[in-house]
């Protein structure tokens, strides 16, 4: 049935660093819904959602403006918003955590560190992806940990579509551990990890040419390869500024030394992940112009790096101008994050803590991450331009209730079966009678 | 537990999840073994029957064994909550309700027609209020944070079975988690269990959430001992590993069978001499100590109350079962609870199998649900992991009131700890243990307002003088935040 909305296609000329799925995504319209773009606005009663060619084309009021279409999803109110981009997860390198052979997740075996690079071996039909994607999430960081040695291996940029083709961008980022889990990995002392670093980041600054005489010597600990020539070569991009380099650090004097590396340098494109303490250095990182992803939830002092965690980090990074992404692992799974964004609301009503608004929130499940991660308003908002990646919501997406109803990717549905929604149905009763409980499927 | 799982699907750097090494563990063995001796006390000498050193009494609930709670309630104001929403943790919910306490009881839970005359009253309007929010199971104190190698302390992970080990004995008065679960989880009771690296774990202990200088300070009077026991891949991985039994699931149940029945020989023979493992087995045959048997799988499950049937216990409660769903029925059947969380999967191979419904599943089929944390940040979360469990259910068309998933983290936790004569729900002449949350305690919007143990405010959002601070924090950065 082809029905006329009161909506006008606004066209958008939008530089296209996504490819989308234009094959199977159908062009439609979702009407009367509850809108969250993601921009960290609060939402819009009434809203419309317009994908043509697997992007959207608008979002935001029905204000009027007519348009024509096959496909009118009439949601009834529901909350729809984009996609949510969770970083920085391990998603589709493992499927059981404690099964080794399943976990590609550390490699503190092998004579590789940054030389890692997990674009060839992303499984896209991991159960955690279908998981996620099932939470509403549809676009990810992943990557290996530093395990081997300070440095993490190149993560990518995925979706979480389940085709063939999960990796958007392959070696989108260098990941280093600096404050105590990098100390230890450089052979028991953060100086360690610092000399490590500036010997690294001095060695790919000879191979790519600008300073100095490349040395070919490797840099070990008995059998343990802390830089082999492999990962200093990952690493030109690295001290080139063409990847971003992710730094895993949390406390605070950790953080300005951190910051401090640019002097030496200069073209590091630096993400802080943890800042566990940022919020006693909002202001440099603020004046430095870092990103930040940060776990919303830690308040414990888990380590003598963050004495000082607090719920509050977050919401006092950002009032100091810090750009912060809620971290993919403030819960137990990264489907918890639209709950970590929730508990960051709540915060505004405890005397003395610094929370979100309830738009930041989200921005910060979405936008932000989006953003960090290279996406700036292509990814994590519906906004003309943006990838097609739209949810709808049986509720509040922040509340612990609230469930994606639809998924779509590049305006493509996705299913949001799991080993999980099939275990679900199976048990929905305990009746034998006629079979074993193997046969209902 | 999952001290010793690395849940490795966690980014993470914090070592979180990697408390415990079995290196440090086994070198603690030799100061364990010191601190087991020299434990006698002189007895009256005008007894000329009488040995001339005897210990105190082995067993008896509270005050009346050894290491007795000291904990005496703190002052409070006669207290009245008005116009709030109450869910009094046994199923019921008024709204526009009343509740009254005063010396450290409840004295009355109604409606808006109950006199105040004699009460501080408070204006509860627009708030809720609950019983205290009690865990079932915790590791706070005997794996307390800083997370360092030197606080791993609740794996006696030396031998498979250590059931002479107590977990207060473990207890850091200190662990600044206690706080946490206060301020934002409202927790004003919790188990803290040894881990499960064995079997037989040892004997947990349940503590009022009060700050203390000790642990007796803390130790809930009259609460019965619990017994931690372990299914699965944490015992036969650990002592596998070193070449020794049980490296399989039969190992595992072999072990336990032979353990069980030389407790029953312990039992049956008049001149044993003491052996603390023992005590703490003849408790659990006598029903004196109550069993919360961590376990996964449900096959593991229907074998572990068919062994408990051979033996002659009876299990409690399981803990994680994650696959509880599969078996509702035969846990309604022997009346087990699951000590469960909402969401967790995946970690480790027995985790594979878990599903939002688990709770809701398990309540549909009539069996008893608590929802736990075993963790120190979602200890701090427990309402909301509860309404995450509540919401699977009802997008299966499970019916679950908002009052019965509230008895999930109160009153059905009580039950399973045999405190519920005391605490666990509003109602007359029980601990005035109680949460005024700023909104509905199932939204994640909402918080603890105000939390009273035994009648006495311990935590106010809006006094910085009512929120306790641990002597770990204090002259560190963040010291009395608002966390």
């Amino acid at each position: 049935m082809k029905r006329l909305l009161t909506q006008q296609l606004a066209l958008a000329a939008s530089a296209i660093a996504i490819a989308a799925s234009p094959a199977a995504a159908q062009d439609f319209v979702i009407a009367n819904a509850t809108v969250a773009t993601g921009d960290g606005s609060e939402p819009i009663e009434d809203g419309v959602v317009i994908v043509e060619d697997g992007r959207v084309t608008y979002a935001g009021a029905a204000d009027g403006r007519t348009y024509s279409t096959d496909r009118v999803i009439d949601v009834a109110d529901a909350w729809v918003t984009p996609g949510l981009f969770a970083t920085v997860t391990t998603l589709g390198l493992w499927d059981v955590g404690a099964v080794s052979e399943s976990n590609d997740t550390r490699a503190g075996g092998s004579p590789f560190s940054a030389a890692l690079d997990v674009a060839p071996i992303v499984n896209p039909t991991s159960q955690h992806i279908l998981v996620s994607r099932s939470a509403g999430i549809t676009r990810a960081a992943t990557t290996t940990l530093p395990s081997g040695s300070i440095f993490s291996g190149q993560g990518a940029m995925i979706d979480l579509d389940g085709d063939a083709n999960p990796v958007m961008r392959a070696r989108a980022f260098q990941m280093v551990a600096l404050g105590e889990r990098g100390g230890r990995l450089a052979g028991g002392s953060r100086a360690s990890a610092f000399v490590l670093f500036h010997a690294a980041l001095r060695e790919a600054q000879a191979l790519s040419g600008s300073t100095g005489t490349p040395q070919t010597t490797e840099i070990t600990i008995d059998d343990e390869v802390l830089l082999s020539r492999f990962d200093a070569e990952a690493l030109v991009p690295v001290v080139n500024g063409t990847q971003p380099l992710y730094v895993s650090v949390e406390r605070a004097s950790d953080i300005r030394s951190v910051l401090a590396l640019r002097s030496e340098f200069p073209r590091l494109d630096m993400v802080l992940v943890g800042a566990g303490e940022g919020w006693l250095v909002a202001n440099e990182i603020a004046a430095a112009g870092v990103p930040v992803i940060a776990d919303a939830l830690d308040d414990l002092p888990e380590t003598f790096e963050v004495l000082a965690a607090t719920q509050s980090n977050i919401g006092r990074m950002q009032r100091a101008g810090v750009q912060v992404a809620i971290s993919a692992n403030s819960g137990t799974n990264p489907r918890n994050m639209p709950q970590a964004a929730g508990n960051l609301v709540a915060l505004q009503r405890i005397p003395g803590a610094s929370g979100l608004s309830w738009g930041q929130a989200f921005a910060a499940i979405s936008s932000v991450p989006a953003a960090i991660s290279g996406y700036g308003g292509q990814a994590g908002v519906l906004a003309p331009g943006a990838v097609g990646d739209v949810v709808i919501w049986d509720g509040d997406p922040l509340e612990v209730g609230s469930v994606p109803t639809r998924v779509f990717i590049n305006g493509v549905e996705q299913s949001l079966a799991s080993h999980q929604s099939r275990l679900r149905e199976r048990y929905r009763d305990l009746d034998e009678s006629d079979l074993p409980k193997a046969y209902d499927r | 537990m999952i001290q010793f799982q690395a849940r490795s699907g966690r980014f993470n750097f914090k070592n979180k999840t990697h408390r415990a090494t079995l290196a440090v563990l086994a070198s603690t063995l030799v100061l364990a073994a010191c601190a087991t001796t020299g434990s006698a006390s002189a007895s009256s000498d005008s007894d000329d029957e009488a040995p001339r050193y005897a210990a105190a009494a082995p067993m008896g609930e509270g005050s009346a064994g050894p290491f007795p709670s000291t904990y005496q309630r703190y002052p409070g104001r006669p207290t009245a909550l008005v116009g709030a929403t109450v869910f009094d943790g046994a199923g019921g919910m008024i709204a526009n309700g009343t509740v009254l306490f005063r010396d450290g009881e409840v004295v009355a839970v109604g409606g808006s027609d109950l006199s105040t005359e004699g009460y501080d009253v408070i204006d509860a309007t627009g708030k809720f209020v609950t019983p205290g929010i009690i865990d079932i199971h915790s590791h706070l104190g005997d794996y307390p944070t800083p997370s360092v190698d030197a606080h791993s302390d609740g794996n006696e992970a030396t031998s498979p079975t250590t059931p002479e080990v107590w977990a207060e004995h473990s207890v850091w008065p200190h662990d600044p988690g206690f706080s946490r679960a206060l301020a934002n989880g409202g927790i004003t009771s919790l188990q803290i269990l040894p881990g499960s690296a064995n079997l037989m774990g040892g004997r947990s202990v349940t503590l009022k959430n009060v700050p203390s200088r000790t642990v007796q300070g803390m130790k809930f009077p009259g609460a019965p001992y619990g017994f931690k026991m372990a299914c699965g891949e944490n015992p036969k991985r650990v002592y596998g590993n070193r070449g020794r039994m049980p490296s399989t699931r039969m190992g595992n149940f072999a072990v336990n069978r032979q353990t069980w029945f030389d407790a029953i020989d312990y039992a049956n023979r008049e001149d044993a001499d003491r052996d603390l493992a023992m005590e703490t087995l003849v408790g659990v045959l006598d029903g004196e100590i109550l069993v919360h048997n961590h376990c996964y799988r449900a096959d593991e499950m229907a074998l572990v109350m068919d062994m408990a049937k051979e033996v002659g216990y009876r299990v409690t409660a399981f803990h994680h079962a994650v696959e509880a769903y599969k078996i509702g029925d035969l846990l309604a059947e022997n009346g087990v609870c699951s000590a469960i969380w909402a969401d967790w999967y995946g970690f480790k191979m027995e985790a594979y199998d878990g599903i939002l419904e688990n709770a809701a599943l398990l309540q549909q089929a009539g069996a008893c649900v608590v929802i736990h944390s075993d963790s120190e940040n979602d200890i701090q979360r427990l309402n909301q992991e509860a309404a995450k469990a509540q919401a699977a259910g009802q997008r299966l068309g499970i019916e679950l009131s908002d009052a019965d998933v509230i008895s999930w983290i109160t009153l059905n936790a009580a039950k399973a700890m045999g405190i519920d004569d005391m605490t666990g729900s509003l109602e007359p002449g029980k601990m005035a243990d109680v949460v005024m949350w700023n909104g509905d305690p199932l939204s994640v919007y909402s918080r603890p307002e105000r939390v009273w143990v035994d009648g006495a405010l311990l935590y106010d959002a809006n006094d910085r003088s009512r929120r306790p601070v641990s002597d770990f924090e204090l002259g560190q950065p963040g010291e009395g935040d608002v966390k």
